[in-house]
This record gives structure tokens, C-alpha cells and sequence, in this order.
């Protein structure tokens, strides 16, 4: 019988493949979300911050803030299940995991965004499910909160061109 | 435009301007308003490294594109002729039909062309500085509308 890998290890080769996948986009960096997880299920964590605003009088996250946010965990949450059989198989080497060497990301077709409530002054947080995810095309729904998981604050659908996968083994 | 004075367009533009740049956000991506009609919009945001998406190619991420139109869309509602005092946005629908080409101003234009006492219905298109290439993106948005209240 195989022994089960280290729990380290599994841990380590998750962790520094998503972090390959975030890192070198600036957008993510600049709007200041990180993404928690939970074996392959991720959260994503948009972190408060005033530059963030659109109204102050409320005040208010930008309407354009929510939308970046919920955009961004889709498409990071669609290349990370891209990702993951991949990478759980030995077929990608988690180590060093650039952009150049990851698969191009998808593409967005369209999305579109209902306004729920205004995005209180705190961080807020963003779930996506996966509906369809197809060779060629995907459709996903986000949904994001803040202080209750049941109380949304936004949700939105989008749809998704899928890179052009090339073989790993190849 | 219908029947305007420059001195009244100059005017609303620097009031739009004015209410643009209280927008922690806005200032933050460093959008311009470049002119406002009656329920119209049109803003400007420049390309930077900052707001990259794909760094292979550095095209600008469709987030900030989002919220380019959001804002232009929220513009072109608050210029509306009926005057209201304050909008949100209920809903917007992006369809992306080209990456935006890197180093280049986008900008939004916004047609608020339907309202109702409460809802105000708003069409947007944005373009680089490529425009015989058609838009980079559309937009549909619904926005909450608030009046004075009516004595």
C-alpha cells in the first residue's frame, strides 16, 4: 500500500501553486485580494482599504470595487480547478509556478453584476461555484458578504473563454 | 446633445468633475471626466501597470473596466435633466468583445436613456484610443434614482 504523502507536503504544493496564480497579476495586488483555502475550496478576501470607495457620504465600496472583486475570484477559482487536477496528479511542478509557465487564464465574455445592498467600509469576502466548465466555454456564479454569509451583498454570473490547454505530457 | 449653452456644458462638467474627484476610488484609477450632456457621460481612465490583469500581455484587467462604466453610468444618471440627487447601481451587465490594447486611455461613454421615478436605465460603451476597432467592452446597468422629495 502507497503511504499517504505528508500533510506538509500536500499542503506546501497547494499553497505555492495558488500562490502562482495571484502573484503576478497586479490588478489583484493593486484591489489587495488573497485567497483563503480550504483543500481545493477557495475564499476570496477583499481587504478593506479607503481607497476603495466610491461613496463617501454612505459611506460606500464602489460599485466598480464589487464587481473587480467578484470577477477576480471567478476567474481564480476557474484556473485554480483547471489547476488542480494537474497538479494533484504530478503533472505540474508546483515549485516556481509562474505565469509563464501556468496556463493562460480564461477570458471573460461577460459579466454581470446585482447589487444586493451597499458594500459596507470592511473587508468583504467571495465564493464562486463553477455551473459549467467545458473544454471551450465556462459559466460561473459568485456570490460575496461581508459580516453574514447569509446576507449577500452582491452576486454575480459571468461567462468564461477557457485558454487553449496544452498537453502537460507533452 | 439638445439645445445647449457652452457656458451651461462647461459648467456641468465641472460640477461632474467636482463630484468625481471626491470618489476615493476614481481618483484612485485616475479617471477624467472628459464631457456631460443631459442624462449622458463620458470619462476617461488611463492605462496603468497597476491595474494589469494578465501580465503576459499587460491588458487591463475587466474589473477596472467595471468600473469605469459603473461610474460613467452613475454620471450619466445624476446628469439626467429630471435631476436627481442620488443614484446606486441595482445592476450592470458587461459584455467584454476585446482586450483593450495595453498602454492606451480607455474611455467610457454612457447614455442614461430611460428613467422612471425610482429606476434609471443606462447604456454604456467603452473604447480605446483605437476606436476604428470598435468598443472594448458594453454595458446595460438599471440605477436606483432618488429625488427631492416633492413638497
Amino acid at each position: 500500500m502507497k503511504t499517504p504523502e505528508p500533510v506538509q507536503v500536500v499542503k506546501q504544493r497547494r499553497d505555492s501553486a495558488l500562490r502562482g496564480l495571484i502573484d503576478g497579476v497586479p490588478y489583484i495586488k493593486f484591489l489587495n485580494i488573497t485567497f483563503d483555502r480550504r483543500g481545493d475550496e477557495l475564499t476570496g478576501v477583499l481587504h478593506y482599504d479607503p481607497k476603495l470607495i466610491g461613496n463617501p457620504a454612505l459611506p460606500a465600496l464602489h460599485g466598480g470595487v464589487t464587481a473587480a472583486f467578484l470577477e477576480v475570484t471567478a476567474i481564480v477559482t476557474l484556473s485554480w480547478s483547471m489547476l488542480w487536477d494537474d497538479l494533484e496528479a504530478g503533472r505540474l511542478e508546483p515549485e516556481g509556478l509562474t505565469h509563464d509557465a501556468l496556463p493562460r487564464l480564461p477570458k471573460t465574455i461577460d459579466f454581470s453584476v446585482d447589487y444586493l445592498r451597499a458594500g459596507l467600509p470592511r473587508d468583504a469576502y467571495a465564493r464562486a461555484r463553477l455551473n459549467r466548465s467545458g473544454r471551450r466555454y465556462a459559466s460561473v456564479h459568485v456570490e460575496g458578504w461581508q459580516d453574514n454569509r447569509e446576507r449577500l451583498f452582491a452576486q454575480a454570473t459571468g461567462h468564461f473563454l477557457m485558454p487553449q490547454r496544452t498537453d502537460p505530457d507533452g | 446633445m439638445t439645445d445647449d449653452t457652452s457656458e451651461a456644458a462647461a459648467k456641468r462638467i465641472r460640477a461632474a468633475h467636482q463630484f468625481i474627484s471626491a470618489l476615493p476610488h476614481c481618483r484612485a484609477l485616475s479617471m477624467t471626466v472628459e464631457s456631460v450632456g443631459e442624462g449622458e457621460a463620458a470619462i476617461s481612465m488611463p492605462w496603468a501597470a497597476d491595474l494589469v490583469g494578465d501580465p503576459l500581455t499587460g491588458v487591463i484587467h475587466g474589473g477596472a473596466v467595471s468600473a469605469l462604466m459603473d461610474t460613467t453610468g452613475g454620471a450619466a444618471v445624476l446628469s439626467h435633466p429630471t435631476a436627481p440627487i442620488a443614484t446606486a447601481t441595482m445592476d450592470l451587465r458587461i459584455d467584454y468583445m476585446r482586450a483593450a490594447t495595453p498602454h492606451q486611455t480607455i474611455t467610457a461613454r454612457a447614455v442614461c436613456h430611460h428613467v422612471t421615478r425610482s429606476v434609471a436605465f443606462v447604456r454604456a460603451e467603452a473604447f480605446d484610443e483605437d476606436t476604428d476597432k470598435g468598443p472594448v467592452a458594453v454595458a446595460n446597468g438599471a440605477f436606483t434614482l432618488e429625488r427631492a422629495r416633492a413638497k
